[in-house]
């Protein structure tokens, strides 16, 4: 190695480092708050304290009922995540394996909703789901039900373009001699592909649990009620207070983190191959 | 005549497998953003709506506080996505050096932000940078400053905070894509360059950015869209503050809908200047990125 490109690896090692410490500071920021009293925060402490399960305690003793929102999060996330995955993967499975000109433009449809911003949509989805409310079929996915935020998520041009990306590399040959032994069309969909692609939807639960687990705009809008609130509004709620406890606000953050923090450690790949879409990481 | 019936009976099969998520996406995407667009023309309080021609669009142009959300979105727009998009670039190109230990470290560390949600990671951003919080605390002890900072409340420093934690949360996620497009680089033509004896910088600005145009690209208009769409941050960093200078259009909107009288129809008019803007600016870096080529 030349003595150039010795000094210029030094430099890399120092700036690969000091980005990596304004990268994790936050995260260790937290966990040190999390055990520690308000006022001692503030003074900037550093070091671990022992006041963790004070605040635990506070935090489920306080008015915003966190154990109720970390439920609320948990049901809204698990059935958005199974609901989204046999509609989506279903789409994006058959636009690969029967296609037609047809449905060609069916899917150059659907990408084209990417483009639809959100803002664009909260006035009349508002006004669209204050409506379910008065009528009986739909009440189960009217305003401040788990179903109006379940609902938008199942169908996204993003998951069913990451599926129909990754059918092109399902063997057709298999399909074929699912059809000889005499297995139908959904038989073929349910017991082969998705078996065989058990990689792909381990990617695409990640980020559509991640997404739903996160959302804060359409909840915030969709879930006025207090006993349907997710946690980002809860966090939301505790972080515009005037007089904020941050021992008890971060054990909320960390606690509110923990499930899309084991899911990136299980499953490093998957969560990288989810969060950046078809792109091979 | 057999055999076409067979075929009409997989296709008639080939839709229902689509029709579910079909249906989901006209309903929830397209038929909302039809009705924006009807409403836009229509003026009223609540639901009492009446035909307005182009009022809601004219009052835009004398509207102050819209002038204000569009140039605060555009504003971080300019300045935060290149800052992200060139620090990604060089990150992870420091990262394909082949002869630098711990890279594996370095990404993970580099892409841990991505995890976090954006109200999460907002709340802990609008703590750190808080009058009595962490920031000002360490500047003060190492005597940069010597009275705080007030980073929440003042026009120029909460702009430079909202700016400062997008850039946090966002350039490792950006940072994956240029990295996994720099594995498809052979490494033979960077061998070669540096016989060359081309610098790093060199390396950098006539082959690493060249070779990743396609895919700087698709961040670049990702991150314009996304950058535009900005609610969750200024909500909960700044809530708009002070006096408005950090409020985004999409917070605007909710401000119409939900924190003043509701005015579906002006809320409808400025979520079509994100739309507009969303298909211009989109189509205008894809222009450029085909002129360059």
């Amino acid at each position: 190695m030349s003595k150039r490109t010795k000094i210029a690896n030094a430099v890399q090692y120092v700036v690969l480092t000091v980005l990596t410490i304004i990268s994790v500071f936050p995260f260790f920021w937290m966990l040190i708050a999390m055990t520690n009293k308000s006022v001692d925060i503030t003074k900037g402490t550093l070091l671990p304290g022992t006041y963790f399960l004070e605040n635990l305690k506070n935090l489920l003793a306080s008015d915003l009922d966190f154990l109720g929102a970390f439920k609320n999060s948990l049901i809204v996330a698990v059935v958005t995540t199974v609901l989204a995955m046999l509609v989506s993967s279903a789409a994006g499975y058959a636009f690969v394996v029967y296609r037609s000109k047809a449905r060609e433009r069916v899917f150059n449809l659907i990408l084209l909703s990417m483009m639809v911003p959100f803002a664009a949509m909260m006035m009349p989805l508002f006004r669209m789901f204050s409506k379910f409310n008065s009528i009986p079929g739909l009440k189960l996915i009217g305003l401040n039900s788990y179903g109006s935020v379940v609902i938008i998520a199942i169908a996204t041009a993003f998951l069913i373009f990451f599926f129909r990306q990754n059918t092109k590399t399902f063997p057709k040959e298999l399909i074929e001699a699912a059809r000889i032994d005499g297995l139908g069309e959904f038989g073929i969909f349910t017991r082969i592909y998705m078996p065989t692609m058990k990689s792909v939807y381990a990617a695409a639960v990640v980020v559509t649990f991640m997404n739903s687990w996160n959302n804060y705009l359409w909840p915030l809008i969709a879930l006025q009620s207090e006993d349907k609130r997710t946690l980002p509004l809860i966090l939301s709620a505790m972080g515009s207070s005037y007089t904020p406890d941050y021992g008890m606000m971060m054990t909320a953050v960390v606690i509110s983190t923990l499930p899309t923090a084991i899911l990136f450690f299980v499953m490093q790949k998957q969560f990288v191959a989810g969060m950046t879409g078809s792109v091979k990481g | 005549m057999k055999k076409k019936n067979i075929h009409g009976r997989l296709d008639l099969k080939a839709w229902i497998f689509i029709i579910p998520g079909l249906v989901l996406i006209l309903s929830f995407v397209f038929y909302p953003m039809i009705q924006a667009f009807l409403t836009s023309f229509q003026t009223g309080v609540a639901n009492n709506l009446e035909f307005g021609g182009l009022a809601n669009y004219q009052r835009m142009l004398t509207d102050s506080t819209f002038k204000k959300a569009l140039f605060n979105t555009l504003l971080f727009l300019v300045v935060q996505v290149p800052i992200m998009i060139l620090l990604a670039l060089a990150i992870s190109s420091m990262l394909n050096n082949k002869s630098l230990k711990f890279r594996g470290f370095f990404r993970t560390a580099i892409f841990l932000p991505c995890i976090t949600s954006l109200v999460a990671y907002s709340i802990v951003f609008k703590s750190l940078f808080a009058n009595d919080g962490f920031v000002n605390a360490m500047l003060m002890n190492l005597n940069v400053i010597s009275e705080p900072i007030n980073w929440l409340t003042n026009p120029t420093f909460a702009r430079i905070l909202i700016i400062i934690a997008i850039t946090w949360r966002w350039t490792g996620y950006n940072m994956i894509f240029y990295l996994s497009g720099l594995q498809s680089i052979d490494d033979s033509i960077y061998e070669a360059a540096a016989i060359d004896g081309a610098t790093g910088f060199q390396k950098f600005r006539y082959m690493t950015v060249p070779l990743l145009k396609p895919i700087i690209l698709f961040t670049t208009i990702n991150s314009t869209i996304g950058t535009l769409q900005l609610f969750d941050e200024t909500m909960n960093i700044t809530q708009g503050g002070p006096a408005n200078t950090t409020i985004t259009i999409s917070q605007y909107i909710y401000n119409l809908l939900f924190k003043y009288q509701p005015n579906f129809g002006y809320a409808a008019a400025v979520s079509f200047v994100v739309v507009i803007l969303i298909v211009v600016l989109s189509f205008i870096q894809m222009k450029v990125g085909d002129k360059n080529e």
